[in-house]
């Protein structure tokens, strides 16, 4: 560890100061002040520049170092130090006492909080619910569909136009989405089964641009950018809720969704079908060659993710009560895609985490808003490097077997 | 003996290239046959167009699975998946080894039960009975081929943090999962130590014996090419250039020709 002090890191940290010093020199140092026509030289400016640059120069190679010396210790065999939250969900002394005050504290959260607070909340479980969708088709299946916005707003506009046309309500649209939003996944699918990697990121991101310029665009069908407004909220049971009942109502039933979602996507994530996915994102040449059929493994990945998306989109429109294609944009898809990034692809625990980190966080530092895309990008990259595999990695399932437990020679 | 893999004249095309050039070779039930040929012979090609990874340019692929019972007419495979080559059952290893590093190693066998079990959507949600039975068995069977193979004391570790010999028998494992008639190995010998190579040999001989797969391998060490082979044939230039039994091989001017040529050349 001591090696970071030598001369040749400070040599290394000086001259990157050095040229960072050069470099910000004409933005952070001029100044032309066209009023008074004098040329201002903010030289404290530089020097905060060149000692910030320094600092943080040593402190990204301090970081770097670590994480080689971590790699080298799990290469060396030597056991790595499991993470705070795979030690935690372990050791059923901790984690059965943490569950269940979660669970009191999830389910008195509308009597501890006010509305506003409720509300923030519903909308951070709706991306939980995203999040776990995508994560199947990023996550396990390994495709990267940066256009799952698209399944979102179709699960959405189900129930408003239904509702609008029709008069259907929640309970009738919410399994409905999940069909629309599956039969939209096989569609979109289908033309996109043959591209990999960056081919297929791009395809997907131009079909989720399409259905939201459809939806901004034909305006016979969506109402176009004015949207659809009044859609009912949730119905209970034929009572007329009050505006806090209604929100905690949802409320309730986002809790309710989570759930499920995180039943079924776990069973799946231990099945023939998930297993299939995870060796298509490992070899896709190798999965074939092992009798999985790549065309039908990829589709139930796309539409089963896409249905989980579908019925967030129902949710979603009964939440805010109006929708619009501006609620659809890519900028959704890039958010959901950072959670599971974020989280750690792949691992459930880790998705809910970064849904509630990426979406709670902003609600409550607000002074931060205007930065708010630069800490994204900067979370990301800083991930990217430091924890590429999020911030709860995957973790296979272990099986016991009689005469098996002794291990080694 | 009834050959269960025959193929016809195969050829294959990259562009201008030509790296399978009319190739006849055929494997018998329960006999290894070898592959062998220089580098950039077309042995790898070969493979890949009868498993279906290739789309060969001509030539047909005929197999007839042993133990059929309304006798086994030959099928021709030209062009079909690879999903479902090993679904008729020809599995695979392949040169470079492709396994599902973050996958377990008790994963990864199972994986390669894919196309024998058939949970769908509904059933791995609803965790029907028939879901529990097929994955208890899966299980079962699964970690019965691991012991076999001698690999079961890494059953739940991640592939990709097995030792490199181990990582070749996993592969061998995964595909046996699979249920060949016919296993298809690349070079399973590949960087393994004189001990590992002796213990493949004797893994090889088992998988014929015991688990009655006929086996053809591509490998570059002639001594276990000789010492396990019933029949071998000779790739030179995408053309098979000589077949036989070890000895004939052995004395062959052609193949001599052929490997020690290049030497001469370069
Ligand atoms: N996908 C491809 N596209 C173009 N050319 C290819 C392709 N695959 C193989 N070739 C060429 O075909 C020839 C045969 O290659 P192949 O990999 O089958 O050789 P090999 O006999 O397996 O050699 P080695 O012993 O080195 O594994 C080589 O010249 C190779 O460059
Ligand atoms: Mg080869």
């Amino acid at each position: 560890m001591m090696r970071i002090f030598s001369l040749e890191e400070i040599k290394k940290s000086f001259f990157t100061c050095l040229w960072f010093g050069f470099l910000t020199f004409p933005i952070m140092v001029v100044r032309v002040n066209t009023i008074e026509d004098v040329v201002e030289w903010r030289w404290n400016n530089l020097i905060i520049v060149v000692f910030g640059s320094f600092f943080l120069s040593f402190l990204w190679r301090y970081m770097i170092e670590r994480k080689e010396a971590g790699r080298k210790k799990a290469e060396s065999g030597e056991a790595e130090k499991k993470p705070l939250v795979r030690r935690i969900m372990d050791n059923p002394r901790i984690y059965r006492p943490l569950l269940a005050a979660v669970a009191i504290f999830v389910l008195s959260f509308p009597f501890l909080f006010s509305s506003y607070q409720t509300n923030i909340m519903t909308t951070a479980l709706i991306y939980v619910m995203l999040g776990l969708g995508l994560n199947i088709v990023i996550g396990l299946a390994g495709l990267l569909d940066l256009g799952y916005v698209a399944f979102y707003a179709a699960g959405a506009y189900t129930y408003a136009l239904l509702n609008y046309h029709f008069g259907l309500g929640f309970w009738t649209v919410l399994p409905l989405g999940a069909v629309v939003g599956a039969i939209m996944g096989i569609l979109l699918g289908f033309p996109v089964l043959r591209l990999r990697g960056d081919y297929l990121a791009i395809v997907t991101l131009g079909f989720g641009e399409i259905i939201r310029l459809v939806m901004e665009n034909w305006n016979e069908f969506s109402f176009g950018p004015s949207g659809i407004a009044n859609i009912p909220r949730p119905g209970f049971f034929g009572m007329d809720l009050s505006l806090t009942a209604a929100t905690n109502y949802i409320y309730y039933i986002m809790i309710g969704m989570v759930l499920i979602t995180i039943f079924f996507v776990n069973r799946l994530q231990n099945s023939r079908i998930g297993r299939a996915w995870i060796a298509l994102r490992e070899d896709e040449i190798a999965c074939q060659a092992m009798g999985i059929d790549k065309t039908k493994t990829k589709l139930t990945a796309f539409s089963l993710g896409a249905t989980w998306a579908g019925m967030a989109g129902v949710i979603f429109a009964a939440k805010t009560t109006f929708i619009n294609p501006a609620s659809f944009t890519f900028l959704e898809s890039a958010i959901i895609l950072c959670i599971v990034v974020l989280g750690g692809m792949g691992s459930i625990v880790g998705v809910i985490l970064g849904a509630l980190v990426l979406i709670l966080l902003p609600e409550y530092l607000r002074a931060f808003s205007d930065y708010r895309m630069v800490l994204f990008g900067a979370t990301l990259v800083l991930m990217m490097v430091f924890r590429p595999q999020g911030l709860v990695s995957d973790v296979r399932r272990v099986y016991q077997f009689k005469g098996a437990t002794e291990k080694g020679e | 003996m009834e050959p269960i893999l025959e193929v016809n004249k195969l050829s294959m095309d990259f562009g201008g290239l030509r790296a399978l050039d009319a190739v006849d070779l055929d494997v018998k039930n329960g006999e290894i046959a070898a592959l062998i040929g220089p580098n950039g012979a077309g042995k790898t090609t070969f493979f890949n167009c009868i498993t279906g990874i290739y789309n060969p340019s001509g030539g047909d692929i005929y197999i007839a699975p042993p133990g059929k019972k309304n006798g086994n007419r030959p099928e021709r495979i030209n062009g079909i998946k690879p999903n479902h080559v090993t679904k008729k059952g020809m599995a695979r290893t392949f040169q470079n080894i492709r396994l599902f590093g973050s996958m377990t190693v008790l994963e990864n066998v199972m994986i390669g039960r894919h196309c024998r079990t058939r949970t769908g959507v509904a059933g791995a949600m609803l965790r029907l009975k028939s879901t529990v039975r097929e994955e208890q068995d899966l299980v079962d069977f699964s970690y019965g081929i691991l012991e076999r193979m001698g690999l079961a004391r890494f059953v739940n570790d991640l592939a990709k943090n097995l030792p490199y010999g181990a990582q070749r028998r996993l592969e061998i494992a995964r595909a046996l999962a699979t249920e060949p008639f016919l296993l298809l190995l690349d070079e399973p010998a590949a960087g393994m130590n004189p001990q590992e190579t002796r213990d493949l040999v004797d893994l090889i001989v088992r998988i014929r014996d015991d688990e009655k797969v006929s086996v053809m391998l591509i490998e570059h060490d002639m001594k276990l090419v000789m010492t396990l082979s019933d029949r071998i044939f000779v790739m030179d230039y995408g053309k098979k250039i000589a077949q036989g039994k070890p000895s004939e091989i052995k004395n062959d001017p052609v193949v001599i020709k052929a490997y020690l040529g290049e030497d001469v050349d370069a």
